[in-house]
């Protein structure tokens, strides 16, 4: 067990879903992310995913692409997602690393998943790796005890879905919505269904991800899911914040709102 | 097992392809897999892509022996294989065609495609309005600029043309927003993809659809007395190159070359030579060679030629260089051009400027050959869209006057 698994379960023994919330590494600085990683602790996030920014990320909508184009242009690294990991991880949460597969393939999944686990980091999230074609990250996770965690999708055929519940630990990543990371204005019965379908085919957590930003939509959601993942929300105050101190103070408002959220006091 | 190189199926070509892409995306990539499965064997569908062929893009094209333009070549016998003269200007029609026939079959009534120069974009805008298909092309901003005709042509064509704002603003970053749109409106829509890379079953089945190419070509050098010594043909995704490769894969006697750009020259770091300059890695859904930094960010690419200029590679192309049976060159902007030039002037045919590639690398090939030498080489496009670069690239447009 990861201290993810460890800490999704007590969430669930309190009777509430947990809140996972989703920054890049690098934006608006290596030292300024990891600020603002620490900051979401302290305001209320169960767990972070630190984002590794990727020149071509396809599953990103606007406002994740926006802080990881300048990521990159800044000069983040890889290696920077260790520090973030360790940083959170001090500050008392578990934490994952969500990265597109080029990034993982060219540091090598033997050394990636290493030095993620020498940070203290609990797993890995693949938004375009499915395990059909993971096997070599899925081995190099597991020899270290690392959850490789996988998406589903509502068009996740009932033979995929079986496979890539089997094949996950920690949790089951649902998107919530055929579409791409951003915030939208509600969370539509499809992530309910695939909870469900989820559930049904042997997941024990599954995590709803992909358009919540309210705490209205956070305490909708942990009515039926494990845990609410929040990311475009989360990085909206920092893209919007004229300085980065006050982009951390609007982000751990907004951490708030979704923390009451998941506690069904939204 | 078979010994044939032809017609390989995927989704891996020896270590190279698969389908590394989000799940929300592998219902309808299975789904499109099927239904491509189901049409190549269906005489029917043979039979309506061969009537298209025959009488909507011209096929076959013809061959064109260029003796004139041979004597820069080492004096070797050259011949074109005339896809230049296919409707619209090159051999994208061959693919989508086949796409948008397929996108029928599923039963989708829109269709969406990325494109660089605007010849994919252009191409797959015609079949959606001689289908009834709704059409959104994805063009990076900096490419609507440099190929604004390219823009009116698939607009005047009934398509929607988005310019493309992230990223480096080129075709890598039109392929993403693409991909964008297809997660979120797959119900409706078909990812009408324009080269022979992305996720399987990109690779086979727009290999199987410029397929024609070469199983013409090969035939009409056989009419003319032999198979040639070489087939040469420029490789930007390597959609061109594959469709006149296949049929030769399995000559052994016949050499292969593809001609990827080389910009200012591959040690300048400007350049789209994927194979030659490029490391093995994941890149919109393959695994083959792309240009990269140390952390696996994709690194721009740079050639004069818009349509070559793109950080990836087919992942057959990948395989075949790993085996051994074709070869990869890196070919300049000034070779490119230069060949451009001759062609022009020798033999009256203006070729696009990615074609010219293959012509400049048929130049050194007919030098290493010697004249008892038979060089195939794949025009694989007009140059019409072209005029204007190369007008500029020879200085003789106008002065602007005042
Ligand atoms: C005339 C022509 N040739 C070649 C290419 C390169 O594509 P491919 O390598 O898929 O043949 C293009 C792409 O736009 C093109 O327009």
């Amino acid at each position: 067990m990861t201290a993810l698994s460890d800490r999704l379960a007590e969430i669930k023994a309190e009777g509430r879903a947990a809140l996972i919330g989703y920054l890049p590494v690098g934006y608006p600085s290596v030292k300024g992310s990891i600020a603002a990683m620490v900051a979401m602790v302290e305001a209320g996030v169960d767990a972070v995913e630190v984002g590794i920014p990727y020149s071509d990320p396809v599953l990103d909508g606007p406002v994740i692409q926006r802080a990881a184009e300048a990521a990159l242009a800044s000069g983040t690294r890889v290696s920077d997602a260790f520090l973030a990991v360790r940083a959170v991880v001090d500050a008392g949460a578990p934490a994952v690393v969500m990265s597109y597969y080029n990034p993982m393939l060219q540091y090598g999944l033997e050394r990636f998943a290493t030095d993620l686990a020498a940070a203290g980091g609990s797993g890995g999230i693949t938004p375009d790796l499915t395990p059909d074609v993971g096997e070599a990250w899925i081995a190099a996770a597991t020899a270290r005890g690392l959850d490789r965690i996988f998406l589903v999708a509502p068009s996740s055929t009932p033979e995929r879905l079986h496979m890539t519940v089997a094949a996950t630990t920690g949790f089951v990543y649902a998107a919530s919505l055929m579409g791409v990371t951003g915030e939208r204005t509600a969370v539509g019965g499809a992530a309910e269904r695939l909870v469900a379908r989820a559930r049904d085919a042997g997941a024990p957590a599954v995590c709803v991800g992909l358009g919540v930003s309210t705490g209205a939509q956070a305490a909708q959601v942990a009515a039926y899911a494990d845990g609410v993942i929040v990311g475009s929300a989360f990085v909206r105050p920092l893209l919007d914040a004229a300085e980065p101190e006050a982009g951390i103070e609007a982000l751990k408002v907004k951490v708030a709102e979704l923390a009451a959220g998941v506690r069904g006091r939204a | 097992m078979t010994d044939s190189l032809q017609a390989a199926p995927g989704p891996f070509f020896g270590e190279f392809g698969g389908r590394f892409v989000p799940e929300a995306l592998m219902a309808a990539l299975d789904e499109l897999t099927d239904a491509y499965e189901k049409a190549r064997i269906d005489p029917s569908f043979r039979e309506e892509l061969d009537r298209l062929g025959r009488d909507y893009s011209g096929r076959p094209s013809i061959v064109t022996e260029i003796p004139r333009f041979a004597r820069h070549c080492g004096g070797a016998r050259v011949f074109l294989k005339r896809e230049d003269l296919n409707h619209t200007g090159s051999h994208k029609i061959n693919n989508v065609l086949g796409q948008a026939l397929l996108t029928k079959r599923i039963g989708k009534s829109r269709v969406i495609a990325e494109t660089g120069a605007g010849q994919h974009g252009v191409a797959t805008a015609t079949a959606a309005a001689l289908m009834d298909l709704e059409c959104t092309v994805y063009m990076g901003q900096e490419d609507t600029e440099r190929q604004a005709l390219n823009v009116a042509r698939m607009r005047l064509l009934g398509a929607t043309v988005v310019p493309v704002l992230s990223g480096s603003r080129t075709l890598k970053d039109a392929i993403n927003e693409a991909y964008r749109d297809w997660v979120a409106n797959v119900d409706t829509t078909n990812y009408v993809f324009g080269t022979a890379a992305g996720p399987h079953p990109f690779p086979a089945m727009v290999r199987d659809f410029q397929r024609v190419i070469g199983v013409e070509a090969r035939a009409q050098m056989l009419a003319r007395g032999a198979l040639p010594d070489a087939v040469i043909a420029c490789v930007g995704g390597g959609s061109n190159a594959i469709g006149i490769f296949d049929a030769f894969l399995d000559d052994a006697s016949v050499r292969l070359v593809g001609c990827e750009a080389a910009g200012d020259g591959v040690e300048t770091g400007r350049h789209a030579s994927a194979i030659s300059g490029g490391r093995p890695g994941v890149l919109h859904g393959s695994q083959s060679y792309v240009l990269q930094d140390a952390d696996g960010q994709t690194q721009p690419s740079h050639s004069i030629s818009a349509g070559l200029d793109y950080p990836g590679v087919g992942p057959q192309h990948a395989w075949l260089a790993a085996l051994g049976r074709a070869e990869y060159w890196a070919i300049t902007d000034a070779e490119a051009m230069e060949a451009f030039r001759l062609l022009c002037r020798t033999e009256g045919i203006i070729p696009a400027i990615e074609s010219a590639h293959a012509l400049a690398g048929a130049m050194k090939l007919g030098v290493e050959l010697g004249s008892s030498a038979t060089i195939l080489v794949n025009l694989s496009g007009r140059g019409d869209k072209d005029v204007e670069t190369a007008g500029k690239y020879f200085a003789l447009l106008p002065e602007p006057t005042s």
